[in-house]
């Protein structure tokens, strides 16, 4: 039942508004507002009791397992949410003077150190929003920096075929054509394909590592020596930061540019679909370009520099700082961690994707790259399933609902054939995962003995399998009315 | 280990099942020319207590000021429930709605989002957010374009009375495109577009944007600009203030036809100010343009037992499907915030949100009457106004509003840098938060400061 569906006309929570004022008569007749906003009128217990219960429809990792490959749906741990609640953070308003900011400022600053040493960049701008704006931001630092040296002929950046959908999208946002370069069978980049595509044309090629085949790309030095022979930059996309976390970093592989995602690897939390925080790093080369505002020290006080103190800079992404409060609970994350911490988020995220890799595999499920070592995640094909019992993807992922566990990243990336990307993160435990195990061994016995019950799945959730055929062509998007 | 529940017992009988020794053996295709050396720049780790300490120390240190800054985020009052339910687990560490039989709460909030924003904007359909009203108004700049049938132009005609911040960030996130954002000059006598000094032939152009209200608080005759660029073929961008919508008419009521896009900055409505982030912003559109929507978007449907339920739809507009070719890059958006404001304008309710707005209104009348009853301090601008005002002084704002903070009063926004040619002025804004007492303060300081200022400039001279 919707919240509208709850609604009596004349019901209000007074205790939740102003008295009001009735004196409008400064303000134009025809400006005036004639019309009801649409808002429900339910009382706040209706309210409270009607979002609480929806929110049990939920999953989510505090409640189930959640191994959705490329997200890093790691425990958000409860202080850093607390602690970046607190009033005084909540309060401020983002133009009060940045003396009344220093200890916001102090945080981002060394939020921002942190990060320049975890992935070896120069310098870094926590201002981007999410992961995608991240990108953006990139690409348009590799743009800048090829027009201020007249340098005008690239129009071109490279993507693997397997790409997260952001990269080609965000490069063309930018203003460039893409070209794809497909993978070899072995997971990695296919590297003859790179070098027969290559040339004065290319503005840079954007590239994740660990791939989203997840397997560490092998011959990355080989391919930044490539491009950055003809001239071109390396973007890196840090969804996959996790798995190399104090291990390997961006700056040592020869990437010009990353952006990274503390909603995955910082553990801030994905709230149903962000905020998340995609802040970029630069080599030298690129730091007058960084997005502003940015955070600087003088060794006394913190202040944000914009495009007065950074006129090359690509500018503003958004009208202040960028998620700051997502900012505050990535800060206190790595300092709950500190650098011990870091390097074990990638060890055990890593532990716990091989363990789950090879029990999956003893369990008869094939994997896409046996050949391959996990990193922090890795993709099993269904392909025989779905050719020999009829039982695809989808079914199990719809199956494992059932069985109390969140599907894993299904039918990406596009070039493997009835993949799952399973990604178990380094904060569950071992039983969890031999669950989890044990569910998709269950749907493989069922799949066999039964398929059409796989089929039908889910039996146990609020809804069973929707009608998205239907949600597409008779668009229902919003309430009018019972 | 914080955060890490192994055993080690557990990691023992996890090695043998890979059949590795240790779990360096599991980086053994990276390089060894590429391994990290040790951090630096990240400190040790500490307890929860003792990061805990740190960070009340430093919350404790930004203070409590009371606020009349506006300019783009607001101090509203949140009902207590708001955020207690947004921070239930099961909404706070959910993720993007991709397997909707396990995300139907996320779902059936954000149809609830929708129906409530196109309620409030009176559009007909609403997506389910982009990042902040900035870049929700670059990127309703990039839908126009994509839009606009009866125009290929790339340009865009903004006033300048649009928040400079947006036009800053419209720009960054545009031009790359080739899409140029043109500016249209504003009235200095009254601080609006004059509807009769339009351009007569403004040539073709994609889109108007039309601010509520405007960056320097006043309304705009939101009719007449309508209808002038639907004469011109060109669509029209609405960036509103949510809340003003509940006293002023919506986008879909402005002009014969109503806006085509309408965007702007969710803060309003349940989000803290925290430093500018995060907030979310809101974007809805006409039926006719839906498909160029950029953003997830949810419909409602079906099971296979005919049970309703709602879904992510119109995928097809989005980058994991189309790639290169998406509406927008968007992935991660600010869905946390969408529950903060659908729980927010749930329990305010139909009569709410109007009273929050006839108060904020009233309230910045009496800022208004107070402060240009002292002496020195004037109404910039003559005419309606929603919450914000500009304020003219007859000297340098700069040191005014340092002795206003040193009083922890934020006294306004000092607009001579974005707007020189208006002199020494104040932008400044109350909300329903600001008391009688609390306007009386900011009136009295003020009125203190400006004595002081009037004797250093004429010291009284000794009698001898």
């Amino acid at each position: 039942m919707l919240i509208f569906e709850k609604s009596e006309a004349g019901r209000t929570v007074a205790v939740q508004a102003p008295p009001g004022d009735t004196d409008h008569s400064d303000i134009p007749e025809s400006l005036l507002r004639k019309t009801p906003v649409g808002f429900p009128e339910v009382s706040e217990l209706q309210a409270v009791r009607h979002y609480t219960r929806l929110s049990q429809k939920n999953f989510s990792i505090d409640t189930h397992f959640y191994p959705l490959g490329s997200c890093t749906m790691k425990y958000n741990p409860r202080a850093c949410n607390t602690l970046a609640m607190l009033p005084g953070f909540l309060s401020r308003h983002p133009l009060a003077p940045d003396s009344l900011g220093q200890g916001v400022l102090a945080c981002l600053y060394e939020l921002q150190e942190m990060l320049k040493d975890l992935t070896g960049m120069q310098a870094v701008s926590l201002t981007p929003a999410a992961g995608a704006q991240g990108e953006f931001a990139g690409m348009a630092m590799i743009r800048a920096y090829h027009d201020a040296r007249e340098d005008k002929e690239r129009t071109e950046v490279l993507v693997p075929d397997a790409a997260h959908g952001t990269n080609p999208a965000s490069a063309v946002m930018c203003g460039y054509a893409v070209r794809e370069i497909p993978t070899a069978a072995n997971g990695d980049v296919d590297v003859d394909a790179l070098r027969k595509v290559v040339g004065p044309q290319t503005a840079g090629i954007m590239l994740t590592n660990p791939s989203t085949v997840g397997v560490f790309e092998r011959r990355i030095e080989e391919i930044a020596g490539i491009v950055h022979e003809a001239g071109g930059l390396l973007y890196y996309d840090g969804a996959n930061l996790n798995a190399i976390l104090g291990k390997v970093r961006p700056g040592d592989m020869g990437f010009d540019v990353i952006h990274m995602n503390l909603h995955k690897t910082f553990s801030t939390p994905h709230g149903g679909g962000g905020p998340g925080a995609g802040p970029v790093g630069v080599s030298e080369r690129l730091v007058p370009y960084l997005p502003v505002p940015i955070v600087d020290f003088d060794g006394n006080d913190y202040s944000l520099l914009t495009t007065k103190q950074r006129p090359d800079s690509i500018g503003h992404l958004s009208a202040f700082a960028g998620n700051v409060g997502v900012l505050l609970r990535a800060y206190i994350y790595a300092r709950l961690l500190g650098r011990e911490g870091m390097l074990r988020v990638s060890e055990y995220a890593t532990l716990n994707a091989n363990y789950l890799m090879a029990r999956l595999r003893e369990k008869g499920f094939e994997l896409a790259y046996p050949e391959r070592r996990a990193t922090h995640e890795f993709i099993v094909t269904l392909k025989r399933e779905a050719k020999e019992l009829g039982v695809n993807t989808m079914d199990f992922a719809k199956r494992l609902l059932d069985y109390g566990h969140h599907a894993p990243t299904t039918y990406f990336p596009l070039l493997v054939p009835e993949c799952l990307l399973i990604e178990p993160t380094e904060s569950e435990d071992k039983a969890t995962l031999d669950a989890f195990v044990e569910a998709m061994a269950k749907i493989l016995v069922e799949a066999t003995d039964n398929p059409e019950k796989v089929k039908g799945a889910p039996y146990t959730l609020p809804v069973r399998r929707l009608d998205d055929v239907r949600a597409a062509r008779e668009l229902d998007l919003r309430w009018q009315g019972s | 280990m914080p955060y890490i529940p192994h055993t080690k017992t557990e990691i023992k009988s996890m090695l043998d099942a890979i059949g590795v020794e240790s779990i360096d053996d599991l980086f053994d295709e990276i390089p060894a020319s590429l391994r990290a050396g040790d951090l630096t720049e990240v400190p040790v780790g500490e307890s929860e207590m003792a990061v805990s300490r740190l960070m009340h120390e430093r919350a404790a240190q930004d203070g409590q000021s009371l606020c009349f800054l506006g300019a783009g985020a607001y101090e509203h009052h949140i009902p207590a429930a708001v955020w207690e339910l947004t921070t239930r687990g099961e909404f706070y560490t959910a993720y993007t709605p991709y397997q909707a039989e396990a995300s139907q709460g996320t779902l059936q909030l954000l149809y609830e989002y929708q129906s409530m924003m196109t309620g409030l904007t009176g559009m007909d359909v609403s997506n389910a957010s982009l990042y902040d009203g900035a870049s929700a108004m670059a990127e309703a700049v990039l839908m126009a374009v994509r839009a606009n049938r009866k125009s290929k132009s790339k340009r865009v005609l903004v006033p300048g009375t649009v928040n400079p911040a947006y036009r800053k960030t419209a720009h960054a996130i545009v031009h790359h495109q080739g899409i140029t954002l043109e500016q249209l000059d504003y009235d200095q006598q009254t601080g609006v577009l004059d509807i009769n000094k339009l351009p007569t032939e403004p040539g073709d152009f994609a889109a108007l944007i039309i601010p509520l209200p405007n960056f320097l608080g006043r309304l705009e005759d939101l009719d007449a600009l309508t209808d002038w660029a639907h004469q011109h073929k060109a669509l029209v961008i609405a960036v509103v203030n949510p809340v003003a919508l509940g006293l002023i008419k919506p986008p879909s009521e402005w002009g014969e036809k109503g806006a085509d896009i309408t965007c702007g900055e969710g803060q309003p409505l349940g989000i803290p100010m925290s430093s500018g982030g995060p907030y979310y912003g809101f974007m809805a559109c006409t039926q006719a343009l839906v498909r160029q929507m950029p953003g997830r978007i949810i419909g409602r449907t079906v099971d296979l037992d005919g049970k309703t339920g709602y879904t992510l739809t119109l995928q097809a507009r989005e980058q994991h499907i189309r790639r290169s070719r998406a509406t927008s890059n968007i992935c991660t958006n600010q869905g946390l915030m969408i529950t903060a404001s659908t729980i927010h304008m749930a329990i305010l309710g139909e009569q709410g949100l109007g009273k929050v707005a006839s108060q904020c209104h009233a309230n910045t009348r009496s800022l208004v009457k107070q402060l240009t009853a002292l002496e020195g301090v004037s109404l910039l601008f003559e005419g309606s106004y929603f919450h914000e005002v500009i304020l003219r002084f007859e000297v340098p704002v700069k040191d005014i509003l340092k002795s206003m903070t040193a009083q922890n009063i934020l006294a306004g926004l000092d607009l001579s840098e974005a707007y020189p040619e208006l002199g020494n002025c104040l932008l400044v804004c109350a909300t329903e938060m600001r008391s009688e007492q609390d306007i009386e303060r900011y009136a009295k300081k003020l009125e203190n400061i400006l004595l002081r200022n009037e004797s250093v400039k004429c010291p009284i001279k000794p009698k001898w």
